[in-house]
């Protein structure tokens, strides 16, 4: 060990703990630990499956052509006069993003509580490669909806804002921050109250339909309803993503305003929650 | 770099102390901690209260460890034993960052390999290779660490030919073979072991073992290593620490460490009892039926629990049964005072027992050719099926001790020559070929 000094790693472990201590440098440090989280995440999913990494693709044309058949056709629900399938591949890909951050890392105390209780790495490097993995799979599920746009954009039946797209990575980047914060809290708390674990599920499938997912924005009426939407942070950044993909799209810089506060405020809550557990957790889960 | 008496300190802990809540912790769900929480705002009686429990347990705490100051030096491989409970697995979790402690400071120069199990992360699905990049980077190497050391690993491991097959499909000795082969090569100053040196068959344990040992002593590594097992101490640790109820009662000398906590786990038994009542004895294991038992026992002829080498043991035992047997047998296990097997009688018949039968018997039991010391004489009460798999029915983990005294001619080597002294051989002359 001639190559190492000692005083390159000195850990000094206290009973105190302080509520905003992130240690990024020893995340850094682990930095190939979550490459490999996120390839794992990959690699067990399709392993011994026929048609492999296809489902990513496979998944959400499904059932956005369910929900196309079930909410445009037969609920008759109105797109902006963008093509419906369009509208429904954008709206899951956005909604799949958000949903999978907050639920993944719900479960990340508990499902790895095995793993945890054995072996010291950075905590944060679990949420972090969660993030990532649902980032690349929304990435993917962009190509998907990409193929249908230039499909409807041949055809002329859709418009999208090019400019607007330069967003699109803030606002994953908001909603992953978002999900995480969320998926945080409930994870922390699932660690001594497992009943949250199944609340989660439930809340978020209830989540989506006071998101303008099924439905743009622009069909809510005026009134309670359509400032609870408004006041729901998810709801703007899915209609920038959207406004810059399927061209149609509401915008209002206040409840944006707000919508990053409340993002900004569960994400420290998080980190809070998050620092105090990460500690002795193990002890109590 | 930290030094003291000239020597370069690896780990310090100073005052730790962890706490754990005895009981249940919390109503397990939020709305019942909200209730309790709820209930006491009020000042109303809790509702989430069990009648039947006992209240001062509720809310008590256990010091797991209470108060622990120790300087571990640099190049040091120290032995951490102690009776279950003693607080040794806690250490171990602080200084591997498992669990933060309740209070007090560590202070941890050098990486740490944390191996409280090997194997940790490995994916079932994912082949051996994928494995060992998996778990070596949870270990704390990164991937071109471990890129460099992939040969190495994979030559230890034994398993080359099926590196790149899931490790589902191994067996189990691969499976550790293989996990212990990344943690062995971790590139850390300091290597926290709990027992896992026992993985793997007899010729993998020896090199696990040998390659813990080259580490310590060539490569200057600290060690840290929790075992039962005497022996495994005796070969790889130069200092040793002896832990009872959360404190350290005795750190220096590896020998004398061992003594003392021998001398403490077997200071309930006295060599000059010889009648022993075994109906309630704390040593019957709880995991048999209860049907049939030993007891009492009494070494007769004896006023003390002392013999020869060669001496007939005389015991006499009573066996109660509730239930009938068609052929109840006795097995009696030997071992040294830790807990090392000496050997075995494997089989005697006890005869027919009627349900609710007592009876005594005189069973003379030669061990011959044990050396010098104290062991552990185990009984075992059993009754075999017509396939001849054999069905315990009492268990006594020991049923006695009993100290061997022969006078020495030789000094006898415990650690390399094992505990029987064979006859001594005839030699005569011979026309050779």
């Amino acid at each position: 060990m001639a190559d190492m000094t000692q005083s390159d790693y000195h850990i000094h472990i206290s009973s105190q703990h302080r509520w905003f201590q992130l240690n990024l440098k020893e995340v850094w440090q682990y930095r190939d630990l979550i490459y490999l989280f996120t390839k794992r995440s990959f690699v067990v999913s399709y392993k011994q499956t026929v048609l492999g990494p296809a489902w990513i693709f496979l998944t959400p044309l499904f059932s956005s052509i369910v929900q196309a058949f079930v909410f445009g056709e037969i609920a008759g629900i109105e797109t902006d006069g963008v093509p419906v399938l369009l509208f429904y591949l954008c709206s899951n890909a956005i909604w799949t993003f958000f949903s999978t951050c907050l639920i993944n890392n719900a479960n990340t105390f508990t499902e790895n509580a095995y793993v945890f209780g054995k072996v010291y790495f950075p905590r944060l490097t679990m949420p972090i490669s969660n993030i990532l993995s649902c980032a690349i799979r929304f990435g993917i599920q962009m190509i998907l909806v990409l193929l249908f746009m230039v499909y409807f954009l041949i055809q002329g039946q859709v418009a999208p804002h090019w400019a607007a797209w330069l967003l699109i990575p803030l606002e994953l980047v908001h909603l992953g921050v978002l999900g995480m914060g969320f998926g945080i809290i409930v994870s922390s708390m699932t660690t001594k109250y497992r009943d949250l674990g199944v609340l989660v599920g439930f809340g978020v499938s209830l989540w989506m339909y006071l998101t303008p997912i099924v439905y743009p924005l622009s069909i809510a009426a005026e009134g309670w309803m359509k400032t609870l939407l408004m006041l729901n942070p998810v709801t703007i950044p899915v209609e920038i993503i959207r406004y810059a993909v399927v061209g149609k799209g509401t915008f209002l810089w206040g409840y944006y305003g707000l919508s990053w506060l409340l993002t900004l405020a569960v994400a420290l809550l998080g980190i809070m929650i998050f620092n105090k557990v990460e500690r002795t957790f193990m002890d109590t889960v | 770099m930290k030094t003291e008496q000239n020597r370069e300190i690896a780990i310090r802990l100073s005052g730790v102390k962890k706490r754990y809540k005895l009981g249940q912790i919390g109503g397990g769900t939020l709305t019942a901690d909200l209730q309790s929480w709820w209930a006491r705002v009020r000042g109303k009686e809790d509702p989430n209260v069990t009648v039947d429990v006992d209240q001062r347990l509720i809310g008590q705490t256990f010091m797991a460890l209470n108060g622990i100051d120790l300087t571990v030096y640099k190049g040091e491989a120290l032995g951490i034993i102690g009776s279950n409970g003693a607080g040794k697995s806690t250490m171990l979790k602080l200084l591997c960052r498992v669990t933060a402690p309740t209070e007090g400071e560590i202070d941890i120069y050098g990486r740490i390999a944390s191996m409280l199990e090997v194997g940790t992360g490995f994916n079932g699905e994912m082949t051996g290779r994928e494995n060992v990049y998996m778990n070596g980077t949870i270990l704390g190497m990164t991937k071109a660490e471990i890129d460099a050391k992939m040969e190495d690993i994979i030559e230890f491991s034994e398993v080359r030919e099926f590196i790149d097959t899931p490790v589902k499909r191994y067996s189990s000795g691969m499976f550790v073979k293989l996990a212990f082969s990344v943690a062995a090569h971790l590139d850390s100053e300091i290597m926290i072991m709990d027992e896992v040196l026992a993985v793997g068959d007899v010729a993998f344990q020896k090199k696990c073992l040998d390659k813990m040992r080259e580490a310590a002593k060539k490569e200057g590594r600290t060690v840290l290593y929790v075992s039962h097992n005497m022996n495994t101490i005796r070969r790889l640790c130069d200092r040793c620490i002896v832990l009872d109820k959360g404190k350290i009662i005795f750190q220096g000398n590896v020998d004398d460490a061992i003594e003392l906590y021998l001398s403490n786990t077997h200071s309930a038994w006295s060599e000059n009892q010889t009648r022993f009542d075994l109906s309630n004895s704390p040593c019957r294991s709880p995991y048999t039926s209860g049907d049939a038992r030993v007891t009492y026992l009494e070494l007769v002829g004896k006023n003390s629990a002392m013999y020869a080498s060669r001496e007939s043991m005389n015991l006499g035992i009573r066996v109660q049964t509730r239930k009938a047997y068609d052929d109840l047998k006795l097995r009696i296990e030997v071992r040294y005072s830790d807990d090392s097997p000496v050997g075995t009688m494997p089989c005697v018949s006890l005869g027919r027992f009627d349900a609710g039968e007592t009876r005594d018997f005189l069973v003379k039991f030669s061990p011959e050719g044990l050396t010098n010391g104290r062991y552990r004489i185990d009984f075992v009460l059993f009754e075999t099926d017509e396939v001849g798999s054999s069905f315990d029915q009492d268990l006594l983990l020991p049923a006695f001790y009993c100290e061997i005294q022969e006078p020495e001619d030789i000094v006898w080597n415990q650690t390399t020559w094992g505990h029987i002294r064979f006859p001594e051989a005839k030699v005569e002359a011979w026309k050779g070929v």
